[in-house]
């Protein structure tokens, strides 16, 4: 078994496959620095990242690839599932090595589970996108607690700019522990030293502005108002509404 | 903004809630300079009230007080319920808070008719106006039409709401007079006109010059009540097919009939609203606007009902055994489509995938087909399945409707070991 150790970083990842086709040895399996290696293993190597290398890797996909496959792997690399670095490390060298586009062959396994990762988590995008709640600050910042399963917080921000563009806000990943201001101008990220905050996903009221209570209980009381008694069916609400975004939902707390 | 808006929103909140439109689709905005919002073509969702339906706009009435005594409306005049009326400016700034929040993707306005048509439309209007002129919102704006109310005013509407709607509610006139004697048909299709006319003339105004306005870019969309009167299902896609055929009808929103004046004696009795008949009606409405069916396809004087066990698309299916099995691998897309168990995602899949290799029965159990119901309808590389040809239309809906029974219970059949 041929083992190689990297930094978890995408960069480093890219590095790895440079470094892989100069050796002209591939990896079964990648781990991270410091992570025990099995019980047998033939080659061990540990990969060095390097910017000039993982751009190299990055210009040859461009050659090769259209915009949309570039994007399916970013989107594979935040879902951050265990096993997700080797599946790309393979989509990769498939691409690099076919003479023709792999992109659409969904009888190949690994184009299909890139497909289908890069699915699920542009799918927590779009829940992000409906389900973030800002609640605004006495100092007229919109704060936004969320917790998704993947890192797909960075995905959301070109839409949230825009939309919200003449408004400072903050969306903060309580999970992973950093988030994103906007000052009007741009989008900057940052960490915040406690993330007491927010107990159970809701700004503290001290630091709630004047009017942001009554918007609360306006909200939940329309949210109320619109359920029709003679159809309710809990089911289909949680299929749409899962229970793990309810935590921050202003209108289930 | 004071405590009592809290009252007059949830008053309001359940006078509109009957209406099912929710969609916040059809219209791309970015943001502009100074403005607040943004639209996306394919719309957002933001929250699932308990009854699963979604919120995405912010549905609710100017005023629920009404002229009109229409059998079927929460609203009619003769209901003692608790009445409000926003003013424009409270509407306006509601929005736009919920708005800055994430809330909600935008409003859907509707209202009570006051006064005359033209009064009620004029007010409506004028919201929609502040809203986009004063406060620059981007966001989604949907206004119902009034019926009865001027074509200026249709026009004024258009420039800025993205779509507008009139509801049929009830597909034949005969019933529509008899439940709501102040109503009839012309009434619903005269301002659907006005709308379809300032969405043509402003797409041709666009090809002139790029600058023209806009005018309601989402296009227009109505809704029929389904089970207050005696329509069969044959009657009612015939009337969506018919609409679907006019430029700009988007959609067609079918709403089970839920008894809100159950005292009224023209309407039926009902214990619970037809949902199932409801939901195999969107299905057809599905096949009808992507998956290439007529409507003589679905139902016809000879089946004028949908059949409430199986999906319209199934039974159209085991009507047609002979165009069955279907060669995943050389048949085309059209015919791929309608498999049973393949949707628009893994028909597309199908097409672009079977150029690299041929399909097996993995592979398009892998691609997310439900091989549950296709199996009986298609040939691929190995599969030898009984098809729906080799055994019969029957056999294999009894197979696909059998009830699943819970574990333990499946036993019926064996023989038991001590006989009483």
């Amino acid at each position: 078994m041929i083992i190689f150790h990297y930094d978890k970083t995408f960069e480093g990842l890219l590095t790895a496959v440079f470094d892989a086709y100069i050796r002209k040895t591939f990896p079964d399996k990648l781990l991270g620095i410091d992570d025990l290696e099995p019980l047998f293993v033939d080659e061990s190597y540990t990969v060095i990242t390097q910017d000039d290398k993982s751009e190299r890797v990055w210009k040859a996909l461009e050659k090769k690839t259209q915009q949309g496959v570039r994007n399916m792997i970013t989107y594979v690399w935040l879902s951050e599932l265990p096993g997700s670095d080797e599946l790309i490390f393979r989509y990769i060298r498939k691409t690099i090595d076919s003479k023709h586009s792999i992109e659409l062959n969904f009888t190949d396994d690994d184009v299909l589970q890139m497909q289908k990762l890069a699915q699920k988590v542009g799918r927590e995008r779009m829940r992000l996108i409906e389900l973030v709640r800002f609640q605004k600050a006495a100092d007229d910042i919109f704060f936004a607690p969320v917790s998704p399963d993947h890192n797909s917080l960075p995905l959301t921000l070109d839409h949230f700019k825009d939309r919200f563009a003449d408004q400072k806000w903050v969306i903060y990943d309580t999970k992973r522990n950093y988030g994103y201001y906007y000052d009007l101008k741009t989008v900057t990220e940052m960490t915040l030293d406690s993330t007491g905050l927010f107990p159970e996903g809701k700004l503290d009221e001290n630091l709630m502005a004047e009017d942001e209570k009554l918007y609360q209980e306006l909200w939940k009381g329309y949210f109320k108002s619109m359920t029709i008694k003679e159809r309710i069916n809990l089911k289909l609400q949680r299929q749409h509404l899962p229970k793990r975004y309810w935590k921050y939902l202003t209108e289930k707390q | 903004m004071k405590a009592e808006i809290l009252d007059k929103l949830k008053t309001l909140a359940e006078s509109a809630k009957y209406d099912v439109s929710c969609a916040s689709s059809g219209t791309t905005r970015k943001n502009t300079p100074g403005g607040i919002g943004s639209t996306t073509g394919f719309g957002i969702c933001h929250s699932f009230t308990e009854d699963g339906r979604c919120v995405s706009l912010l549905k609710i009435m100017l005023t629920n007080y009404c002229i009109y005594d229409c059998a079927y409306c929460i609203n009619r005049r003769s209901n003692d319920i608790p009445r409000a009326t926003f003013a424009v400016s409270e509407l306006v700034e509601l929005t736009i808070e919920f708005y800055r929040r994430n809330y909600i993707e935008g409003l859907f306005l509707s209202s009570g008719v006051v006064r005359d048509p033209d009064y009620t439309m004029e007010r409506m209007v004028r919201v929609i106006k502040d809203l986009r002129t004063v406060h620059r919102f981007n966001g989604y704006i949907h206004m119902k039409s009034i019926p009865g109310a001027s074509q200026q005013l249709v026009q004024e509407a258009g420039l800025y709401a993205d779509r507008l709607s009139v509801n049929l509610e009830i597909a034949t006139e005969q019933n529509l007079k008899m439940l709501a004697p102040e109503k009839n048909h012309e009434s619903v299709y005269k301002p659907m006109l006005y709308i379809q006319q300032g969405v043509l003339e402003s797409a041709e105004e666009r090809q002139k010059h790029r600058s023209a306005p806009r005018f309601a870019p989402a296009g227009q969309s109505t809704q029929l009540i389904i089970g207050a009167t005696d329509e069969n299902d044959n009657q009612i896609l015939q009337t969506s097919a018919a609409l679907y055929n006019r430029p700009s009808m988007k959609r067609v929103y079918y709403s089970g009939y839920i008894p809100v004046n159950s005292y009224d004696n023209r309407l039926p009795a009902l214990k619970q609203a037809p949902l199932v008949r409801e939901n195999r009606l969107y299905q057809a409405d599905w096949l009808l606007r992507f998956y290439d069916f007529k409507v003589d396809e679905i139902v016809d004087e000879k089946n004028p009902d949908l059949d409430l066990e199986i999906d319209p698309k199934l039974a159209w299916a085991l009507r047609h055994p002979e165009a069955f099995p279907v060669d995943i691998n050389k048949a085309d897309y059209a015919m791929i489509l309608r498999i049973p168990g393949i949707g628009v995602k893994s028909a597309k899949l199908i097409v672009v995938s079977r150029s690299y290799a041929r399909l097996k029965a993995a592979d398009l159990k892998k691609i997310g087909v439900v091989m549950k119901k296709a199996q009986y309808f298609i040939t691929c590389n190995e599969l030898a399945a009984h098809n729906v040809n080799e055994t019969s239309p029957e056999y294999v809906r009894q197979l696909l409707t059998q009830k699943k029974l819970p574990k333990g219970k499946d036993n019926q059949n064996q023989l038991s070991l001590f006989p009483e």
